[in-house]
């Protein structure tokens, strides 16, 4: 284990996130908010200390870096990333629980949305903004950010690719370009323009500057943390319209986007992820507004509101517009389902992945084909390219250690003594990034309810989720800690 | 620049190890995806899995927007198909296609021009021309030409008896008598850029600059007697033993050839009736022996096993042959090698890569690149000799007022008239000159003004 190099690595990072407290410090600074300049001022302090430290004991290390090292590395640096990040809620007061502080920023980072949070509009400016932000900056990642503008001479070497193997989902990452970090530029790239689009638009139904870009954050990210407490119901149908395209727009895999910049508009069109995304929100929509019919007042409403909420839940965002929790059962038991399969690989939203649901059916209709034609080889394609036996392996076993945990973290959760549901959905909420639930942690209700074990259990299920569990369970194995 | 590698092979990954590190765009293409996994995790590179002879499989290699494919796969017949389709999409790319076969190399110079090929590569031509050049001027454990021919980079392993041996560089001129220059030393594995108070030990590799005079002078000072080879033997009868075979014939030494494969040995007998081709284990020592290894003055080891090379090599040695030269393979083992007496190492995937770097390091700065680049010390240091002209800083300045990058030594200048000279303090170099530097191989120095801080 080269502890060094993850020293020098994790350093960064923290630099990194320093600096993105700038300006959460000036809203304070400008909102006269003495609580939240001092809690944003002593945790820049101390997370350039840390990282000054850390610095300068790993100055000097070997360049070994293996596929272990990356995702210890991966796993380590949100854990600590979330750890000093919460220390602006705690310090400034606002969320005087350290639990309840760790809880709020591990959602936010993970881009999960989930919130211990009553009244959100109490709280300060800066809070509120540094809040969203954690969203954006979690939903691309903060290792492809690094890579992408602060990553040193090391980049040449091939190892941050397990970096961003780590960090992005779906079950085959590729780089768009030859070189590592052009693709993390071209991702941010991408990623900024779409978030700048977002505000615009939003400004355009004449949201406040400060609203829109918190809303934009949570958007770009797929969180779902809003600034008000009816979350985005409070806002015209317009802007509701807006969010709506622009969740399912941060639900696409940001390569189809990069394929339509070099104009092969071709291979986007036939896309099978692309298509069996949208043809699923479609369908989704169809249903849930024929089952809510006669609930709201035109059929407008009606479909504004089930679009809405397929968008929110299957992007992983978490958004509400109205509380689905009083929908009728086979709506909720769609979003259920939606919330488990989440958005498209190489997209900001968590979930199990469109990509990897394709090739499991795929594989399943290949196990049906061979019982009838024992004899008959057949490949399983995507996109006409056959994919690797390995791939379909491991997206198997993903699919095997995906329901484990979800089971295991519910016996667990259900130590607290709430409803069935309740459990379920938070768990489910909780690991695939979405946010609310149903009953005691739905759309208008919070989390603040659990204990201690059960709100550590949601936060490592929510790390894992965002980081496709393995960076996150390696950390519990005694294999990846032994010295060779 | 975008550059395409077609066949992720020995040369191939060798490659983009090397290219990769000196910041071009690469995409590697090989139709098994395994060896493209490895590659991708462990060089900056982009992965295209399929038949690279294929235009779809180039297309998604964005060959129209590349300025180099380098066609390295193990099939002559693919390389050279894959280098006319690139060309045929984008007219402007520069292609290099490995070629094998001794029956297309016939034909290199007109393929060239009629498919638009920039560069041929024969790996086991350029092996066995390394190794004629080797039996020819012996005593050396590897030689590399600069300037036309004025200045050479020669290694020499520092034995106990010899008289380098425990001196300090400092004291070599008035050992010698004669101005050599000790541009890098490898000991233990490690490249070192000696200072004068550097001491010499048994076992080290030396690398020294010296005009051919000089180094003349140096043999003979050191009493490595010069021999001229008469009876050559070759273990393998690949394609770079044919080539070599052929070279020696001509110039007038006896070769034999032992090789296993009974068809194999006819075909060389056919191809070469002036050598002694026999069909035998070359591992049997009996056989070596009774062919006579103790009369031979050079053994080559070119089968296709680096192990059996090795072993082959090593009886060699104990049969006391004057000359032992061996082709390894893979050369990641190098530091064990070089500890056991098996002469030289001869490596046809290193000489095949450094030639195509040597290229697209010219491709990239036609104008101030470097004219030859040679590398010594295993790879972790390298001799580049480059030109002065009139976009050179600091002509006429005496170096010693020069502020020259760490690691850079300034290790011959070359100018049209006068004679080679080692360079000291006072030396100058001027517009027409050539110049030799050696550098740590981590260092990337594209011109001559890369050398300054």
């Amino acid at each position: 284990m080269n502890y060094k190099m993850m020293g020098k690595f994790i350093s960064r990072i923290l630099l990194v996130e320093a600096v993105f407290m700038i300006p959460a410090l000036l809203i304070s600074i400008f909102n006269n908010e003495i609580k939240s300049v001092a809690g944003f001022g002593f945790s820049m302090l101390i997370t350039l200390l840390l990282a000054g430290i850390l610095m300068l004991f790993c100055n000097h290390c070997s360049k070994a870096f293996y596929a272990r090292e990356g995702l210890v590395c991966v796993g380590i640096s949100w854990i600590v990333m979330s750890l000093l990040g919460c220390l602006p809620f705690f310090i400034s007061g606002e969320i005087p629980n350290l639990m309840d502080a760790l809880f709020e920023t591990v959602s936010g980072f993970t881009t999960t949305g989930a919130t211990i949070l009553g009244e959100v509009e109490k709280m300060s400016r800066g809070c509120l903004y540094w809040r969203s932000f954690t969203h954006w900056l979690g939903g691309m990642g903060v290792l492809v950010f690094v890579l992408a503008i602060a990553s040193g001479g090391d980049s040449k070497s091939g190892f941050t690719m397990h970096l961003l193997r780590a960090e992005s989902p779906g079950p085959k990452v590729g780089k768009l370009v030859p070189k590592m970090k052009t693709t993390a530029e071209i991702l941010y790239a991408i990623y900024i323009i779409l978030t700048i689009l977002n505000i615009l638009f939003l400004l355009l139904g004449k949201m406040p500057l400060f609203d829109a870009v918190c809303t934009a954050f949570g958007t770009a990210g797929t969180g779902g943390f809003g600034v008000k407490n009816d979350s985005i119901a409070g806002y015209s149908p317009y802007l509701q319209n807006v969010c709506t395209v622009f969740m399912l727009l941060f639900g696409v895999n940001f390569s189809c986007y990069y394929m339509l910049l070099i104009r092969q508009f071709k291979s986007v069109w036939k896309d099978e992820e692309l298509r069996f995304y949208l043809g699923a929100v479609f369908v989704s929509v169809l249903m849930i507004a024929w089952n809510i019919r006669g609930l709201y007042g035109t059929i407008g409403e009606t479909l504004r509101h089930a679009a809405f909420q397929v968008a929110s839940i299957v992007t992983t965002t978490g958004f509400a517009t109205t509380d689905f929790d009083l929908w009728p059962a086979l709506s909720k038991m769609i979003l259920l389902t939606l919330m488990l399969v989440g958005a498209s690989a190489g997209s900001t939203g968590g979930g199990f992945k469109f990509a990897r649901l394709l090739l499991i059916l795929k594989s399943i209709r290949r196990n049906i084909r061979q019982v009838l034609q024992p004899q008959k080889i057949q490949v399983v394609r995507v996109n006409g390219q056959p994919v690797d036996e390995k791939i379909l392996e491991n997206t198997n076993a993903y699919l095997a250690i995906y329901v484990i945990i979800i089971v295991v973290s519910c016996i667990f959760v259900a130590i607290d003594g709430f409803s069935m549901t309740t459990n379920i959905s938070a768990v489910i909420a909780c690991f695939n990034n979405v946010g609310p639930g149903f009953e005691a942690v739905g759309a208008t209700c919070n989390f603040a309810g659990f204990g201690y074990f059960s709100k550590l259990v949601l936060i490592m299920d929510m790390l894992a989720g965002r980081l496709e569990i393995f960076p996150i369970l390696i950390l519990f194995s005694g294999a990846a800690w032994r010295h060779k | 620049m975008k550059i395409i590698i077609a066949g992720d092979g020995k040369v191939g990954s060798t490659l983009a190890k090397q290219l990769s590190a000196e910041g071009y765009d690469l995409t590697l293409i090989d139709a098994k995806s395994k060896v493209l996994e490895m590659s991708e995790e462990r060089y900056d590179v982009m992965a295209v899995q399929g038949n690279c002879a294929t235009m779809e499989v180039l297309d998604n290699a964005k060959v129209k927007e590349s300025d180099l494919l380098i066609a390295v796969t193990n099939a002559d017949e693919v390389n050279l198909l894959c280098c006319l389709l690139a060309h045929g999409m984008n007219p402007k790319i520069h292609t290099i296609a490995r070629v094998r076969n001794p029956e297309y190399t016939k034909q290199v110079y007109d393929m060239r021009g009629l498919f638009g090929i920039s560069m041929v590569i024969n790996p086991e031509g350029s092996a066995a021309l390394e190794i004629e050049r080797l039996i020819k001027y012996p005593g050396f454990l590897k030689r590399d030409t600069f300037a036309k021919g004025r200045v050479e980079i020669v290694e020499l392993r520092i034995e106990s008896s010899s008289k380098l041996c425990n001196l300090t560089l400092n004291d070599l001129e008035s050992v010698i008598k004669c101005n050599i220059l000790v541009c890098a030393v490898l000991r233990e594995g490690k490249a070192i850029a000696p200072n004068g108070f550097f001491t010499l030990k048994e076992n080290d590799r030396i690398f020294v600059t010296a005009s051919p005079q000089n180094l003349t002078i140096l043999l003979k000072n050191l009493g490595i007697i010069t021999h001229k080879a008469k009876q050559v033997m070759i273990c393998g009868g690949g394609r770079v033993s044919y080539y070599l075979a052929k070279a020696l014939i001509g110039s007038g030494i006896a070769v034999k050839i032992i090789e296993s494969d009974k068809d194999r040995c006819v075909q060389i007998a056919t191809l070469l009736p002036e050598a002694d081709i026999i069909h035998g284990d070359a591992s049997n020592e009996f056989l070596l022996e009774s062919e006579g290894i103790a009369k031979c003055d050079v053994l080559v080891t070119l089968t296709g096993v680096d192990e059996m090379n090795t072993m082959i090599s090593l009886y060699g040695h104990s049969c006391s042959v004057p000359q032992i030269i061996t082709k390894i393979g893979r050369m990641e083992n190098s530091t064990l090698l070089n500890s056991l007496p098996i002469g030289s190492i001869i490596s046809p995937k290193s000489l095949c890569s450094n030639a195509i770097v040597r290229y697209v390091r010219a491709l990239r700065n036609q104008a101030g690149a470097a004219r030859a680049i040679h590398y010594i010390a295993d790879g972790q240091a390298e001799a580049i000799e480059f030109l002065v002209d009139e976009n050179t800083l600091h002509c006429g300045e005496p170096l010693k007022q020069l502020h020259i990058k760490k690691n850079v030594l300034v290790a011959s200048i070359t100018s049209g008239f006068r004679q080679t000279i080692i360079p000291n303090g006072d030396s100058v170099f001027e517009k027409g000159n050539t110049v030799l530097i050696v550098t740590s191989a981590k260092q990337v120095i594209y011109s001559l003004n890369d050398i300054f801080e």
